[in-house]
């Protein structure tokens, strides 16, 4: 499983990562790389996490996805990590990883209308005459 | 019959059966064991079963270790009359008396038996130290019988008080009664992490007015699972903070920050509608604002 990614799909001026397997460090920290180059490179204002499938993280994962979405949002993307299980919940509280400054939502179609709902708050788009 | 250092209980058991069993009954209820509390004809059944065992168990002649294959009927018998005595509010020593009233008739009879003191106290003291066993075995029994009781009212407490409401979509409440430990708080914080889920809740209440005292542990649980919700995309209101609470928790040094408190269910309602982009209007057309603040 070398060398395995997440992958970042686009839609809109959002990015989505869905991470549908339980990911290991390497695959965290590559994922973090991607994610802030994708951010960049597509110019993105919004970034949703999925981590639904994910249901088991270590204390070095919950730093990497809080570390992801602080990122994400120096980046100008505002990010919101969606469909946490409650027994990562549980584990990243007990953790002492709270995600300060980080959006949640339930689910991806919250996640969604969270976004939306924040478009163009934070930025001045100029519109073509 | 004469004994000449034999054992004489197994004879007493075979013969005088029923003689024995009427006359232990008889100190049964004088003695006030299970009188009252168990019907004289199950009392009857039970002592029969026990006797029979006892004489069965006699015949091999130990009567050292009762937790020897020969005994379990006997055993089972004794089991059977702890547990039930602990489920119906006997004391132990009510349970216990099941077995020490036999000895009285069972003493008597060996005295008929024997003829030389030094025999008779060597009979005695045999028939004692097993008794003893016997009655001890029924108070630990007795014992286990009432742990069981407690732990199963201790599963059904947990369960019964950990009710998560919906009051409307997207909105639940979590109305928690009683002290919070850290047991009960991992319990109330999954089923309400489980509920936000189901329910799809976008907003959390959760109303302390039943819990009597927050300390600084209670508040960190509570902080804990206000933070785990969060994390899941629901935002949580705590509500029913009492006055003494409130300035117990202040004297505690304990900061609520960033969680929305209120004083009743009903203010937490009001502004879990407002956030969610509702309001209560009258049927009269007139509207009420839904949130009065």
């Amino acid at each position: 499983m070398i060398g395995q990614r997440i992958p970042i799909l686009r839609f809109g001026a959002h990015l989505l990562v869905s991470i549908q397997v339980d990911i290991d460090d390497q695959m965290a920290v590559q994922l973090q790389d991607d994610l802030s180059a994708a951010i960049v490179k597509a110019g993105a204002h919004g970034v949703m996490i999925d981590i639904s499938a994910l249901g088991v993280v270590d204390s070095f994962i919950g730093r990497v996805l809080g570390t992801i979405a602080a990122t994400s949002r120096i980046l100008d993307a505002e990010t919101v990590v969606v469909g946490m299980q409650p027994s990562v919940a549980i584990t990243l509280v007990e953790l002492g990883l709270s995600f300060k400054g980080v959006r949640t939502a339930l689910n991806v179609e919250r996640g969604m209308d969270l976004l939306r709902a924040t478009e163009g708050e934070g930025t001045t788009d100029v519109d073509d005459a | 019959m004469k004994s000449e250092g034999g054992n004489v209980l197994p004879e007493i058991l075979r013969g005088e059966e029923n003689d024995l069993l009427a006359e232990w009954l008889k100190h049964q209820t004088s003695t006030g064991g299970m009188g009252g509390r168990v019907s004289e004809e199950e009392l009857r059944e039970k002592s029969r079963a026990f006797l029979r065992g006892f004489a069965e168990a006699a015949q091999h002649g130990n009567f050292t270790d009762i937790d020897a294959p020969e005994w379990s009927v006997v055993r089972d018998v004794l089991a059977d009359v702890s547990r039930n005595g602990a489920r119906q509010g006997l004391s132990p020593a009510q349970t216990a008396t099941f077995v020490f009233s036999l000895k009285q008739p069972l003493f008597a009879r060996i005295a008929r038996k024997t003829n030389n003191a030094a025999d008779l106290a060597a009979q005695l003291w045999n028939v004692t130290t097993l008794v003893d066993q016997l009655g001890l075995r029924t108070t630990e029994l007795h014992q286990k019988g009432r742990e069981e009781v407690i732990n199963r009212q201790q599963r059904d407490i947990l369960e019964l008080s950990t009710p998560v409401v919906k009051l409307w979509d997207g909105i639940v409440a979590l109305p928690l009664i009683g002290a919070l430990d850290s047991e009960r708080t991992q319990v109330v914080m999954e089923t309400l992490l489980e509920q936000i889920v189901a329910n799809s809740a976008l907003i959390a209440i959760i109303d302390i007015t039943g819990v009597p005292t927050v300390d600084t542990l209670v508040a960190q649980h509570l902080l804990k699972a206000v933070a785990a919700a969060r994390l899941m995309g629901a935002e949580c209101i705590i509500s029913g903070i009492r006055p003494q609470i409130a300035q117990t928790m202040v004297h505690l040094g304990v900061e609520l920050h960033e969680v929305v408190t209120k004083g009743t269910l009903a203010d937490a309602f009001a502004v879990a509608l407002k956030r969610t982009s509702r309001k209560v209007v009258n049927a009269n057309d007139r509207v009420v604002e839904a949130a009065r603040a």
